[in-house]
């Protein structure tokens, strides 16, 4: 946000009265702005050199107004004020002309091709007769640096060259030239240097040298030069000093070069609306020409009033208030947007003048209005929005392990999710190219070089910040980490993980691992191979050789627990043992009843919706309806109007008792508002249209009114006009061709999922008691030859050991069978060949599926 | 606890005598070390008014190891004198004696002896007087037998430079009977035990008084992170307030979720090196919803929709740059693009909270990380005041009830309202979060109904 400074005193002369401070600020409030800083050049020096350098500084109070970034016309003394005044109703809203020379010929500014390589553009314009001031000249000079930083992006997108007119003679000419070619007199400098020297001299310059890398690395220099080959300047750098404005110029040449020509536009038409306040013929501006280089020629500035027409009934239903259109147009006057009600309807017609080149939208407009009628003047009401509150399932079990974990006495800690890469990698004894990692191209500390693909690094780091605590140190995070995934649109996606470490004088694995234990127990999965849960050996250079293990659920590995290695403990300068955890969490999300929301988006659009044309405003009428036929005839025809006509004649709807989408769909059938002499169908023309708003939301209809518009003969033409301003209209019959055909994809892929889709199988669930010779048998043995016994339509599941007394336990064991292919005779006839350990087979339980 | 015997047998002292006992005496008495009875009168001291012993210190010269041995054979110089024959004795005979070499300057001195240097046979020593008197060993002795006071102070001085004597000081208490004096007493317990709950003693037994006045033990237990406490709470006023829980699970997010959708011009500032973390690896977002990122840019580009657009040269590649995503409204426009491509369109209200990231030095007001909180809702006609008024019932619920509204700017939102509480302890008007109602050049490409209106508000978390 830009912040403007302008003497306190000045303002107040200027606005005709004076404020206290609070007085201040709150105007300010009420209009958008904020006054952010009451101060003095002494003290701004004082503060920021010493107060020594301060003694001799001035002490006139200064305001420091922070403005929109939007508002351009608010970044000095002259700009403010008419803005303020208007506001206040004070003043009216001036009006800015361009005028032609007196006499003679306006100046012309001629480009040259060999612009279009390094800034293409350029506008121009004179202002005639201006009389400065020191305050006034320091406000001219201030607002062309704002500008520069604001909306000319440091003066990449366009830069701003302000002559005495009278030391120089046009026609100008802008062209670009090698830089050994350009040799002149720098404003300030006291001899001529060529540009090649200038860029070496304004290397070091505290100012410039930010400039400098916008030309620096081209072939050819802008610069702008008078019928007698003084130069003006080399744009963006510097002014030649021959032309420069001093408090006793009269007529000032403004030139703006630029790479973005819609920007270089405003910028001039706020450099001349701001100043031609002081010229002999206040807010008067003279034309310059500029020659383009196919022979075309513009004349600006261009100070361009636009009328856009909305109605008070759209900004009353934005805003949420009740006004007149009167009142409306009121409003919006005191915002420099002169407007009044047209007489038709409630409708306005907003003139936008040159300065308020932030207006875009309708809504701009609205916005407006709204501060006119002040923002804490509108009634704060409750939308009825009925919705039902879902969590994101990830989150819920996020939230539910936290709590548990933080009960089972580990301390949650905050980690940042960027990192550097030998956090990540070589502290963990790893190499980064195996991390999957995603790199940041422009870290400004190696503290954020990557994207953190493991949660252990934050805990070493935050144990080693809390070396000093009583030990032992236990903490947990339940956060994401960043991998790269071919699988998504961005190229990378989370991963949310559950990490833990215990730091003590002994390793504590036994402790980790009872944490794990413990989260499991939460996660409601049982320790047990298969469908449970159970940790294998594993080699991982980040732990203690023999010390880690892999943790494993369902099968499938979801991370690893372990000592951690000393040479890991001392890269985190840490100096106990330490073991730690670390798991994903995402494959213990349970299912829900409820849609789950996804950040992944269609790359399909399936439903086609209508775009309104670029012509049509915010109030143009829904676009025309596809199809005009209906049973009642075609709605295009008088006819056809006719016959609804008289089916209306003893109804309020085409379909019941209450509007319905039936309504709607013949609603849209007519192409026009039907003529006076249907008078039942006009009558319910009208009383449909005022549902208008909350149209989507009346019952459907219970049959078809509107018939298929018939498929258009015409063939999509594929040299169809790229530059055809219609934005979507055009597309029309592309699209519903388009939607047909993929309509006709998606269906034939639902045909072809729906044959592949096998018939229905007939299964059972069994559980089968199996029962060992002795106490002695060893039962995982016998498990184990139970669930080698494999068939095709066979599949194992969970098992458990019961007591059955004196010690002896027998195996209970489920499993599903496709019917047809498994038999339970066959079943026990392969278990009992195990004759080494099983005694006996029985079913203890047969349930078809 | 003191030997109980020493504990009885003292109170029974007590108890014979009527103004008191000195603990030394009874020491001396009883020929135990005065220690051990002061051990018993402290543990008598700890079972409450027993008795009552009053410290008293003295001071007293007692003879040292030497001084023991003087008294008993001697001084070195009369033992010296005495152990020379009248016809004398030769000095390195007298010097092989172990008092010779002390007790032979002494002698000297007090001109006991003589020497005779010129004797055949080398030095040799003669008694010069017929007989002496010792008198150190005579003071010592009276020292001994307790009559220190017949000493004259600069002769206890004489000998204490000599190391013979030394003052000792002897700390004793003088020991009365307490009000609850008994002879006989029961040790107070310090805690209950699951043997007298069994048996029921504890009826019986006195406790110890606790001190009320420590500290407990710290219990043994973790806490949850401060600022995921705060987090619970906003998702908590989130859930009651009917808002569904938005997907921000994707840190890295295109330039186009992230600013393009929003209506966010290329050339914006935000969009600069030294504000957004770029990637280089993966570097681009290879996939986008190809008719939306068309209206994208034409209204960009060209405008449309209402909208005169920003006029410049879109492009996608600007488009497909990844980032670290600057603000969760990212999600936001994923979720609304979502909802637009929809059969119906439903009324939503999402919410999130996660993580953003700006590309800053790091300061006491900076984060390159902190923490979003954003509320969205979409419906038919919503206003101005509706967004008030919805800002209103979440701030009450966070215990904030004066608010006022200042017109802002943001590129993707219009209108634009900071939203400002009143401080009661700082006296003024603070920000606390920025809202306002997405601009239809947001919306309508989507496919969003025309007369929808999405209002939003949001703010961090770390605040």
């Amino acid at each position: 946000m830009p912040t403007v400074g302008v003497k306190r005193d000045l303002l107040f002369k200027a606005l005709g009265r004076t404020y206290t401070d609070e007085e201040f600020d709150e105007l300010c409030f009420e209009f958008g702005l904020e006054l952010d800083e009451i101060t003095s050049e002494k003290e701004i020096i004082s503060r920021e050199q010493g107060d020594s350098k301060a003694s001799g500084a001035s002490d006139i109070i200064l305001y420091k107004i922070d403005v929109p970034a939007n508002r351009y016309d608010l970044l000095c003394l002259e700009g403010l004020v008419r803005g303020l005044q208007v506001f206040k109703n004070k003043l009216e809203a001036p009006r800015y002309r361009r005028v032609s020379p007196i006499s003679g010929e306006p100046q012309k500014l001629i480009i040259t091709k060999a612009t279009a390589a390094v800034r293409p553009h350029a506008v121009a314009a004179v202002l005639r007769n201006i009389t400065f001031t020191q305050e006034r000249y320091d406000s001219f000079i201030e607002l062309q640096e704002k500008l520069h930083q604001n909306i000319c992006r440091k003066r990449s997108l366009v830069a701003i060259g302000t002559h005495d007119l009278d030391t120089i003679s046009g026609p100008f000419t802008y062209t670009a030239k090698p830089p050994g070619d350009i040799c002149f007199k720098p404003l300030n400098q006291t001899k001529e240097y060529t540009a090649t020297q200038l860029m070496s001299l304004y290397k070091t310059d505290s100012h410039l040298r930010h400039y400098l890398h916008i030309i620096e690395d081209k072939p050819v220099y802008p610069v702008i030069y008078d019928s007698n080959g003084i130069v003006l300047s080399m744009p963006p750098i510097i002014n030649g000093d021959h032309s420069k404005i001093s408090l006793k110029t009269k007529n000032v040449f403004i030139e703006c070069t630029a790479t973005d020509v819609t920007k270089a536009k405003i910028v001039l038409d706020m450099m001349v609306t701001m100043f031609s306040e002081y010229c002999s013929q206040p807010f008067t501006v003279e034309e310059a020409e500029v020659v383009y280089p196919d022979g075309r020629t513009c004349i600006y500035p261009e100070l361009a009033y636009r009328k856009e027409k909305l109605t008070s009934e759209f900004i009353n239903r934005k805003v949420g208030i009740n006004e007149s259109t009167e009142k409306i147009a009121q409003l919006l006057t005191r915002m420099c947007l002169r407007s009044q009600a047209t007489g038709v309807g409630d409708e306005i017609e907003v003139e936008i003048p040159p300065t308020r080149s932030d207006v875009i939208h309708a809504c701009d407009i609205m916005e407006d209005a709204a501060i006119a009628y002040g923002f804490n003047n509108i009634t704060r009401t409750t939308p009825r929005t009925y919705t039902v509150a879902n969590q994101f399932p990830l989150n819920k079990l996020t939230e539910l392990l936290r709590q548990d974990l933080a009960a089972a006495g580990f301390t949650e800690a905050l980690n940042f999710a960027l990192c550097s890469q030998e956090d990540i990698a070589d502290k963990l004894g790893k190499k980064i190219s195996e991390t999957k990692a995603a790199h940041i191209s422009n870290p400004k500390t190696a503290e954020f070089q990557v994207a953190r693909t493991t949660l252990l690094p934050g805990l070493l780091k935050t144990i080693a910040a809390n070396r000093k605590m009583p030990l032992p140190l236990k903490l947990f995070e339940i956060s994401d980490v960043v991998l790269k995934d071919e699988t998504k649109d961005v190229g990378a996606s989370n991963s949310r993980r559950f990490c833990a470490v215990y730091y003590n004088k002994s390793p504590g694995f036994e402790v980790i691992h009872g944490l794990l234990d413990r989260t499991m127990q939460l996660l409601e999965v049982q320790p047990a191979c298969g469908e449970g849960y159970h940790i294998q050996a594993a080699d991982d250079s980040t732990f203690f050789p023999g010390r880690c293990a892999e943790i494993f659920v369902r099968g499938k590995s979801v991370g690893r627990l372990g000592v951690l290695h000393p040479d890991v403990i001392n890269r985190f300068e840490l100096t106990m043992p330490c073991s730690a955890l670390e798991m994903d969490i995402e494959p213990f999300l349970g299912h829900t009843a409820e849609t789950l929301l996804t950040h992944d988006v269609p790359m399909q659009e399936v439903i086609k919706h209508k775009f309104p044309t670029r012509n049509g405003s915010c109030q143009a009428p829904a676009p025309g309806p596809t199809s005009t036929k209906t049973v009642f005839g075609d709605m295009s025809t008088p006819a056809g109007l006719k016959a609804l006509n008289d089916f209306l004649a003893d109804k309020s709807y085409i379909e019941g008792f209450a509007a319905s989408q039936a309504d709607i769909a013949v609603f849209d059938a007519i192409p026009s508002a039907p003529p006076l002499t249907l008078c039942h169908l006009l009558r319910w023309y009208s009383h449909i249209k005022s549902f208008q708003r909350e149209r989507a939301g009346l019952p459907s209809a219970m049959s078809q009114f509107v018939l298929p518009a018939i498929p258009p003969a015409s063939t999509h033409n594929a040299s169809d006009d790229d530059d055809d301003i219609d934005l979507f209209g055009s597309d029309d019959e592309a699209e519903s061709v388009e939607a047909a055909r993929i309509k006709e994809q998606r269906l034939a892929e639902y045909a072809a999922k729906k044959s592949k889709k096998p018939a229905l199988i007939a299964k059972s669930s069994i559980l089968l008691d199996v029962k060992p010779w002795d106490d002695e048998t060893d039962m995982t043995k016998l498990e184990e030859c139970v669930r080698s016994v494999s068939m095709d339509g066979l599949l194992w599941g969970q098992s458990k050991l019961v007591p059955v007394g004196y010690g002896i336990k027998k195996l209970q064991i489920g499993c599903v069978v496709e019917d047809d292919k498994v038999g339970t005779d066959l079943l026990e006839e392969a278990i009992t060949a195990f004759e080494e350990y099983v005694q006996s087979v029985d079913v203890a339980a047969f349930n078809k599926i | 606890m003191a030997d109980a015997g020493v504990v009885e047998t003292l109170l029974r002292r007590i108890e014979k005598v009527d103004d008191g006992v000195d603990s030394l005496e009874v020491a001396n008495s009883l020929g135990v070390d005065h220690q051990v009875i002061v051990g018993a009168v402290k543990s008598l001291q700890s079972v409450g008014d027993v008795i009552s012993a009053e410290l008293r210190s003295s001071k007293h010269w007692e003879l040292t190891e030497e001084g023991m041995e003087i008294a008993e054979n001697g001084s070195h110089e009369a033992r010296v004198f005495s152990s020379i024959p009248l016809e004398g004795l030769a000095q390195s005979e007298l010097m092989k004696l172990s008092f010779g070499k002390i007790g032979f300057s002494k002698a000297m001195s007090s001109k006991w002896i003589r020497v005779d240097k010129t004797h055949e046979g080398g030095p040799r020593i003669f008694r010069t007087v017929e007989s002496i008197e010792d008198q150190v060993r005579e003071k010592l002795l009276l020292v001994q037998k307790g009559n220190t006071s017949q000493l004259e102070e600069k002769e206890k001085n004489e000998l204490k430079k000599r190391k013979l004597l030394s003052e000792v000081t002897v700390k004793t208490y003088w020991i009365t009977k307490g009000n609850s004096f008994s002879t006989t007493i029961t040790k107070q317990e310090t805690e209950l035990t699951p043997e007298m709950i069994a048996t029921g003693n504890w009826k019986e037994k006195k406790f110890k008084p606790y001190n009320f006045e420590a500290m407990g033990v710290a219990p043994d237990s973790g806490h949850l992170h401060p600022l995921m406490k705060v987090r619970t709470q906003f998702r908590q006023i989130f859930l009651e307030m009917g808002f569904t829980e938005m997907p921000t699970n994707n840190f890295i997010e295109s330039s186009f979720w992230n600013f393009d959708s929003l209506f966010q011009p290329q050339q914006h500032p935000a969009r600069d090196q030294h504000d957004t973390f770029f990637l280089s690896d993966p570097a681009l977002a290879h996939e986008f919803p190809q008719d939306y990122l068309e209206r994208v840019k034409k209204v960009h580009s060209e405008g449309g929709f209402g909208s005169q657009g920003y006029k410049y040269d879109w492009k996608i590649e600007e488009a497909q740059k990844n980032i670290l995503r600057t603000h969760t409204t990212a999600v936001s426009a994923r979720m609304l693009y979502k909802l637009a491509q929809q059969e119906k369109f439903t009324p939503v209200k999402y919410f999130s909270i996660d993580r953003v990231f700006r590309n800053e030095t790091l300061d006491a007001t900076h984060l390159a990380e902190f923490h979003q909180i954003e509320g969205v809702v979409a419906d038919y006609g919503l206003t101005l005041g509706d967004l008030m008024g919805i800002l209103h019932q979440f701030f009450t619920k966070l215990g904030i009830t004066k608010l006022r509204f200042k017109p802002a700017y943001n590129p993707y939102t219009e209108p634009s309202m900071e939203v400002f509480s009143y401080h009661e302890g700082l006296k003024k008007w603070v920000e606390v979060g920025n809202s306002g109602v997405f601009r239809p050049e947001m919306l309508l490409p989507m496919g969003l109904p025309e007369d929808v209106s999405v209002i939003a508000w949001g703010l961090s978390l770390e605040r």
